[in-house]
C-alpha cells in the first residue's frame, strides 16, 4: 500500500455517533496519496455510480460499485458479491499500480449530471479523498465539501502536466495541504490552489453545516415574519 | 436604484443574513422530495433528534423508482419497494404531505410541482434531483440539491449559498414550423457546452422565448443543468400568472391581487448588467439529435455525425472518438439513416400534455415502423395521464403501436423496469444521453416529442418538417 500519511478518515458513520453541534465532520487537513488519473472529460454521475445502486437508503457501502459499468464486464446489480465479478483489465482503477489510490485526476467538467450525493459517497468509499480536476460541475463540487472530499481545481496545464507524471512514475503519491492550500509533488515542487474560506474553514475544523445555521435561528424567524408581510401566500397552509 | 437582473432581485428576496465571506444564508420557499435523495436525509434528521422547521413547505412524491406498468400489486423490485415504502413512512413521521404511488396527483416531481401551484413565481425552490432547473421557468430560483443539502433545508429551511454570476441566453425572432423548445435548448447546449453555464445561472429571454408556452419554458429550463447552470429561469409575463391561477396550492382572492404584483416585477430591469450574454437567432435553429454521449454532442437532423479527425482540441477530439464508439456511429453518417430500436417519450422534460399531444399529431393514422421494438409513451403525472385520455390521446397513440404507460421517470434514467438492453438505440425525449443513461450499454439519442414520434413511425430518424415527403 501507497497510502501514506492519512489525516482523513471517512465519516459514513457520523450520523451514528452522537450528535454535536459542531465538529461533525472528521477533519481534513494534509491527505498525502497514491495518484489515480483518469483520462476523461464530463465524467458524469451516473458514471460515478450508476443509477441501479442510487436504491439504497443508505450512505454506506458504494465503493465496490464506484464507476461500475467501466470497472467490471458484466452488469452490476445491487445485493451483488463484487468480489467473484469480472474485472475489466482496462479499466484504470483494476490496474496493479494504481491499488490503494486516493487522490483522483481527470478532465474537464467532472461530477456533471444528476446531483446524486451518491457520488462522493461512492469515491470517499473506495478510498478517494481528493479529486483535482480543470473544472468540475457546481452540484458535484458542493457534495463533496459536505462529505469530507477536497476538489481542487487547477489549470488545464497544470493538470496535463500531471497526467504525464503519473504515467511516468509508478508510485507517484501526492501531499495535499489544506490548511496551506498547497500540493507538494514527489520531487518537492508544489503547486497552490484555490479554495472558498467557507468550505475550508468547515473542512479543516469538522463542521458540520446544519449546527451552524441553526446559529441563526433568530435571523431565520425575523426573516420568516418580515416576509410573511409581504408575501402571505408562501405561508398559506394547505392539506 | 441600481438596475437587477432576474436572478439578483430572487436572490435578494431570500437572503435571511449575509455571512462575513460574501456567502448567504438563502430562505427557501417550496422543497420537493422523492424517495431517491431524502432517505439518508431523513435519517440524519432523526439521529440529530431534529424535526423539519416547516414541513408545510415540503411537497413529496415517489416517481423515481415507481413502475409504469400495472400498480395495483404493489412494486416488484423488493430494493425499490422499501425506499418507497421509507419515503412513505418519512412524510407520515415527519408530517410532509406526500402525493403517494396510487394517487391520481402523483408524477415526476419537476411535473407536479408546477401543476399543483406548488410552483409560484418568485419562489425559491429545491428539490435533491438537478432538474430542479425547470421550475425557473416561473421566474423562481429554483435549484438541484444533494442529500446534504436536503437534510439542511429539512433542519433549517434554509441553506448556505454563494451567489452565482448571470448570464443571459437571448433567443430572437421566432422558431421555425415544427422546431420546439427542446431543439431550442439542444442547440443552446451544443452552442455553449455542457460546462458553458457552469458557476452561472442562466435567464432565458428573447422573443423566442416569450413565444413559448410555460410547458416550453420549462423543457428549455429543465435542461440548464446540462448546460452547467445549476439554475434556469424566464421572467414572469402575462402567460406565467395566467397559468398559476386556479391551481390548487395558489392563491386566492386578495392575497392573489397582492401575489401578482409582486410576481410583475419578476423581470430584469433594461440596464440590468449580465457577466456574459449569448445571442441565438431563433429561425437558425432545426430540429436536433443527439448523437454522442453527451447533451452538448448534438446536430441539426440535416447534418451527419461529425468526425473526431476534423476536431483540433486533443481531448475533445478524444472524446468524440469514445463517443462514437459508444454510439456504435461512424463519422459523416447523415443523422436520418441512423436506425432506432426504441423510443421513450416522456420525462420531466417532455411529458406534459402539449408533449403528449405533439407525439399523437404525429402519429395519428401512422404505424410503429417494424423495426421498432418498444415506442413508450410515460406522461408525466396521473393528471396528465387523465387529461391525455380525455382528448382521446392515449387511443391515437396505442392505434399506432405505442404503449401507454403509468407516470414516473421511467426510462429517463431506467431505475425502474423500463429501460434498453446493451447495445439498443433510443430515440428519446429525456435529458441525458450519458453512458448506460438508460440501461448499461443503451444508446440514446435526445429529441423533441414530435422528433421521437417520426422516428418511432420511420425506424430511423426523419425530420418531422417533411414527413409527408
Amino acid at each position: 500500500m501507497t497510502n501514506g500519511e492519512i489525516s482523513v478518515r471517512s465519516l459514513h458513520s457520523f450520523h451514528s455517533v452522537g450528535m454535536t453541534e459542531e465538529n461533525i465532520m472528521d477533519k481534513f487537513e494534509i491527505h498525502k496519496g497514491l495518484v489515480v488519473p483518469l483520462d476523461r472529460a464530463n465524467v458524469d454521475t451516473d458514471a460515478i455510480i450508476p443509477k441501479q445502486f442510487l436504491k439504497s437508503i443508505k450512505r454506506s457501502g458504494f465503493g465496490p460499485n464506484l464507476f461500475d459499468d467501466w470497472r467490471y464486464l458484466d452488469t452490476g446489480e445491487p445485493g451483488m458479491d463484487n468480489s467473484n465479478r469480472p474485472l475489466n483489465p482496462d479499466f484504470i482503477l483494476n490496474q496493479e499500480r494504481y491499488k490503494g489510490g486516493s487522490v483522483l485526476i481527470a478532465r474537464d467538467n467532472f461530477g456533471c449530471g444528476s446531483s446524486r450525493e451518491h457520488a462522493p459517497w461512492a469515491l470517499l468509499d473506495y478510498g478517494f479523498h481528493v479529486v483535482i480536476a480543470p473544472s468540475f460541475a457546481d452540484i458535484f463540487f458542493n457534495n463533496c465539501f459536505k462529505n469530507g472530499i477536497l476538489p481542487i481545481i487547477l489549470s488545464a496545464d497544470v493538470v496535463d502536466g500531471l497526467f504525464n507524471e503519473v504515467n511516468s512514475n509508478a508510485g507517484y503519491e501526492l501531499s495535499v495541504d489544506l490548511p496551506n492550500q498547497t500540493i507538494t509533488k514527489p520531487d518537492g515542487k508544489t503547486i497552490s490552489f484555490d479554495v472558498d474560506a467557507f468550505r475550508k474553514h468547515c473542512l479543516v475544523n469538522g463542521l458540520d453545516d446544519i449546527g451552524l445555521t441553526l446559529q441563526h435561528v433568530d435571523d431565520i424567524k425575523a426573516y420568516e415574519s418580515k416576509r410573511k408581510e409581504s408575501a402571505p401566500w408562501l405561508f398559506a397552509p394547505h392539506s | 436604484m441600481t438596475s437587477k437582473t432576474l436572478y439578483d432581485k430572487l436572490w435578494d428576496l431570500h437572503v435571511v443574513r449575509t455571512n462575513e465571506d460574501g456567502t448567504a444564508l438563502l430562505y427557501i420557499d417550496r422543497h420537493l422530495v422523492h424517495e431517491v435523495t431524502s432517505p439518508q436525509a431523513f435519517e440524519g434528521l432523526r439521529m440529530a433528534g431534529r424535526q423539519p422547521w416547516r414541513a408545510d413547505a415540503a411537497l413529496a412524491v415517489p416517481d423515481h423508482n415507481v413502475p409504469t406498468t400495472d400498480r395495483s400489486k404493489g412494486i416488484d423490485d423488493p430494493i425499490a419497494r422499501l425506499q418507497v415504502d421509507t419515503l412513505d413512512k418519512n412524510c407520515a413521521d415527519f408530517g410532509i404531505t406526500e402525493f403517494k404511488m396510487m394517487d391520481k396527483r402523483q408524477g415526476i416531481v419537476h411535473v407536479i410541482g408546477p401543476e399543483q401551484g406548488a410552483t409560484l413565481p418568485g419562489m425559491t425552490v429545491v428539490c435533491g434531483d438537478s432538474h430542479t432547473s425547470t421550475h425557473g421557468a416561473f421566474a423562481a430560483l429554483a435549484f438541484g440539491i444533494g442529500t446534504s443539502e436536503v437534510e439542511h433545508v429539512l433542519a433549517t429551511q434554509c441553506l448556505i449559498q454563494k451567489k452565482s454570476k448571470n448570464m443571459l441566453v437571448r433567443v430572437d425572432g421566432e422558431l421555425g414550423a415544427g422546431v420546439t423548445a427542446k431543439d431550442m435548448v439542444l442547440a443552446i447546449i451544443g452552442r455553449i457546452g455542457t460546462a458553458g453555464g457552469t458557476g452561472y445561472a442562466i435567464e432565458f429571454g428573447g422573443d423566442a422565448i416569450r413565444g413559448l408556452s410555460i410547458e416550453g419554458r420549462m423543457t428549455v429550463c429543465n435542461m440548464a443543468i446540462e448546460a452547467g447552470a445549476r439554475a434556469g429561469m424566464v421572467a414572469a409575463d402575462d402567460k406565467t400568472i395566467e397559468y398559476v391561477k386556479g391551481r390548487p396550492y395558489s392563491p386566492t382572492d386578495e392575497t392573489w391581487d397582492k401575489a401578482v404584483k409582486e410576481w410583475q416585477q419578476l423581470h430584469s430591469d433594461d440596464n440590468a448588467v449580465f457577466d456574459e450574454t449569448i445571442v441565438i437567432n431563433g429561425a437558425d435553429i432545426e430540429p436536433q439529435v443527439t448523437w454522442g454521449t453527451s447533451p452538448e454532442m448534438v446536430s441539426g437532423v440535416s447534418n451527419s455525425v461529425p468526425d473526431p479527425a476534423s476536431e483540433k482540441d486533443a481531448v475533445k477530439s478524444d472524446s468524440m472518438k469514445r463517443a462514437l464508439e459508444y454510439m456504435g456511429l461512424t463519422a459523416n453518417t447523415p443523422i436520418s439513416e441512423i436506425k432506432i430500436d426504441k423510443v421513450f417519450i416522456g420525462s420531466c422534460t417532455n411529458s406534459r400534455i402539449e408533449d403528449i399531444r405533439a407525439a399523437a399529431e404525429v402519429a395519428k393514422g401512422n404505424k410503429v415502423a417494424g423495426n421498432v421494438k418498444l415506442a413508450l409513451v410515460v406522461p408525466g403525472s396521473g393528471l396528465i395521464k387523465e387529461q391525455a385520455e380525455k382528448e382521446g390521446l392515449d387511443k391515437i397513440l396505442t392505434d399506432a403501436g405505442f404503449e401507454w404507460r403509468e407516470p414516473g421517470c421511467s426510462m429517463c434514467l431506467a431505475m425502474n423496469a423500463d429501460r434498453l438492453e446493451a447495445g439498443e438505440r433510443c430515440a428519446s425525449t429525456s435529458n441525458r444521453n450519458f453512458e448506460g443513461r438508460q440501461g448499461q450499454g443503451g444508446r440514446t439519442h435526445l429529441v423533441s416529442p414530435a422528433m421521437a414520434a417520426a422516428a418511432a413511425i420511420k425506424g430511423h430518424f426523419a425530420d418531422v418538417r417533411n414527413l409527408g415527403e
